[in-house]
């Protein structure tokens, strides 16, 4: 078990060294952060120069690589290039406003899916269980970014045309957002519609996997065994069934958890959502490798710690399975 | 809905009342292939019959945007500005701040949109289907190189690499943009390429092949695609309904396919600029992608039940 652990952990770190360096040099070759500098006209090519000779632009890619890994190490990932802006605050703030959106939005999700899984598995082919087929495949065709926009459209018109304001369609905060109960609140009342969004997705697929994993475990033999010394109907689905059924579930929740904390880039800049995928995105944009970079080991991270949870959970939760 | 199983006379049961009449009665009765049995169960399933006529019309209608659509992309009226779904100048999904029509602009951005979806399609399927076979068939290195490949794709998030990949590669052509979707694409394909082989290759006909002295490339392009063309099918389904999908946030976010050339996405990101009380510009360009991915999903989920009826039970 700790010897899987931790093989599997200094595999990831070859793999994360391997696309860091793939994306490292990349973006290098592609783009220059100062590349905009020299389209201004007011910019002296000395200033320019001073800013390469200090972020030691003017060496070759390997070296920046190694100065980039040192920066990381030793200085949280150091600053962006012209701006000399620290990188790590600015991440971990993103960060925070990301796990906030996610966290609720896929608490929420799970909730609902379940619930509805579950009941399609126990009435196989009723109404309900063709209505929330139809949902779940109509869920999985909506474009993220276009659902977005038409909550927007929805919500701006109804403020428009019945001067209520039901939820803000921007940003994360108000200016002036109060304290205690009122800050909470306005942040409910901005994050709505975000949650919303992201829910539709997950709660789409989620659904399904719920239902196949409940139907599966409904026809297996042990349940009939268990109806068949009697229990009663609640026990034996509550007890037997649902419980099995969910084992699945931990490990699509967990590897689906780990990508959308990179992977939330389209609602974020939709709602401009002080995030971690809308950083990404400027980031992007500017053609700075130092922050795409350091967006790119924490999400890597991230989606390498899930993904051995959810592994890990997965042996704890059916003893069948053994590590070997 | 009952499956119909092939009957030792070559006829679903259920389909004709006296079958054994009329068998004794020497009619003649019509062998029918494998495939026609996957087409009869195809066509047995109403949606996915519906959504493949309407992915044909909207397939033609998008190949000629010159003759169906009722304005050019960058023709200006003038007369009506800002307008919301009209009869009016047959304005149908309303025009913009330029009096554009958006009916049209939408059906030159589908084809955008569905020219991306093809060569996706075309390129994932060769490069998924030939790195599978020979990794599942000969497994080793190749197996390896490929798995370990996907394992780098997995850790860091797929969007994020595509979005890094088409920022400084994609350039705005669509042909680079379907390029760099397929090379991210076809990896999910070639590793459902891979397992099947994996156990094909233990199946006794693969066997029999090699016995008979048939030659490594004529065993698994002859005698084992065949039988991975079920999976392959279904998962290209999947496959186009994605790239339909990303390349409509790419071109949102501005990192995919950029004017002059039309796109759906561009259209909605377009419309989101206007306002939004003019709600029809962010409306209609994404009902229409939804009704073609919906489509291509419900053609999907037909071929699954017509190519592999065991899935059936299960789902």
């Amino acid at each position: 078990m700790l010897t899987y652990v931790i093989r599997r952990l200094l595999f990831s770190i070859a793999v994360l060294i391997a696309a860091s360096i793939l994306v490292f040099w990349g973006m290098s070759m592609v783009t220059s952060p100062i590349g905009f500098l020299r389209e201004q006209p007011n910019i002296s090519e000395q200033t320019i120069q001073n800013i390469e000779h200090r972020k030691h632009l003017d060496r070759p890619i390997y070296i920046r690589y190694g100065y980039w890994v040192n920066d990381m190490v030793t200085n949280k990932f150091g600053t962006e290039t012209v701006s000399d802006i620290a990188i790590y605050p600015d991440l971990k703030r993103a960060l925070v406003h990301t796990l906030q959106l996610v966290l609720v939005a896929e608490l929420l999700a799970i909730l609902v899916a379940v619930v509805i899984g579950v009941y399609s598995a126990l009435r196989q082919y009723s109404v309900f269980d063709y209505t929330a087929t139809t949902f779940s495949f109509v869920g999985l065709a909506i474009p993220v970014f276009w659902l977005a926009l038409m909550l927007q459209v929805l919500f701006v018109n109804i403020y428009l045309w019945f001067d209520v304001r039901i939820f803000y369609v921007a940003s994360l905060s108000s200016v002036d957002p109060g304290h205690g109960l009122n800050y909470a609140l306005d942040r409910a009342q901005h994050l709505a519609l975000p949650v919303m969004v992201l829910m539709v997705a997950s709660i789409a697929s989620y659904s399904r996997y719920m239902r196949a994993s409940m139907l599966e475990v409904v026809n297996s033999d042990y349940v009939r065994t268990a109806r068949a010394k009697g229990l009663d109907e609640k026990r034996v689905t509550m007890k037997h069934a649902f419980r099995n059924a969910l084992i699945p579930m931990v490990t699509i929740v967990a590897l689906n958890f780990g990508g959308l904390l990179g992977g939330v880039v389209v609602t974020e800049s939709v709602f401009a959502l002080d995030g971690m995928g809308l950083y990404f995105i400027t980031k992007l944009n500017a053609g700075d490798p130092y922050p795409v970079m350091a967006f790119l080991m924490v999400t890597a991270v991230f989606v390498i710690i899930f993904n051995l949870i959810a592994d890990l959970a997965y042996g704890w939760l059916d003893p069948r399975v053994r590590y070997d | 809905m009952t499956e119909q199983l092939p009957t030792a006379a070559g006829v679903p049961s259920g389909a004709a009342p006296d079958l054994t009449l009329s068998y004794e009665s020497g009619v003649e009765l019509k062998a029918r292939s494998q495939w026609a049995y996957a087409r009869m169960r195809f066509f047995r399933h109403k949606l996915a019959v519906a959504s493949l006529i309407f992915l044909i019309v909207a397939g033609v209608v998008a190949a000629f945007p010159a003759v169906f659509a009722p304005y050019s992309f960058e023709e200006f009226d003038f007369d009506h500005i800002v307008q919301g779904p009209t009869l009016d100048g047959w304005h149908l999904f309303g025009t913009d701040q330029l009096g554009r029509d958006y009916l049209s602009r939408v059906i030159f951005g589908l084809q955008t949109s569905l020219w991306v979806a093809l060569l996706v399609g075309v390129i994932a399927t060769f490069l998924g289907t030939v790195v599978g076979a020979i990794a599942g068939y000969y497994g080793g290195a190749v197996d390896n190189l490929l798995m370990r490949f996907v394992d780098l794709l997995l850790v860091v998030p797929f969007l994020v690499i595509l979005l890094v990949l088409s920022a400084y590669l994609g350039q705005g052509k669509p042909l680079r943009v379907g390029m760099i979707l397929a090379f991210l694409l076809w990896l999910g394909l070639a590793r459902i390429v891979r397992g099947v082989f994996l156990s094909l290759r233990e199946k006794e006909f693969v066997e029999a092949a090699k016995a008979a002295g048939a030659g490594d490339l004529r065993i698994m392009f002859r005698h084992m695609l065949p039988s991975t063309l079920g999976p392959i099918v279904v998962t290209l389904t999947l496959l186009i309904a994605a790239a339909i999908l990303i390349e409509a946030a790419l071109s949102f976010l501005g990192f995919g396919v950029q004017p002059p050339t039309p796109a759906l996405g561009k259209l909605i990101a377009d419309g989101q600029a206007e306002g939004f009380a003019s709600w029809w510009l962010v409306t209609f360009p994404g009902i229409v992608i939804v009704l073609v991915v919906l489509s291509i999903n419900f053609v999907g989920d037909g071929l699954r039940d017509a190519l592999d009826p065991t899935q059936r039970q299960r789902s």
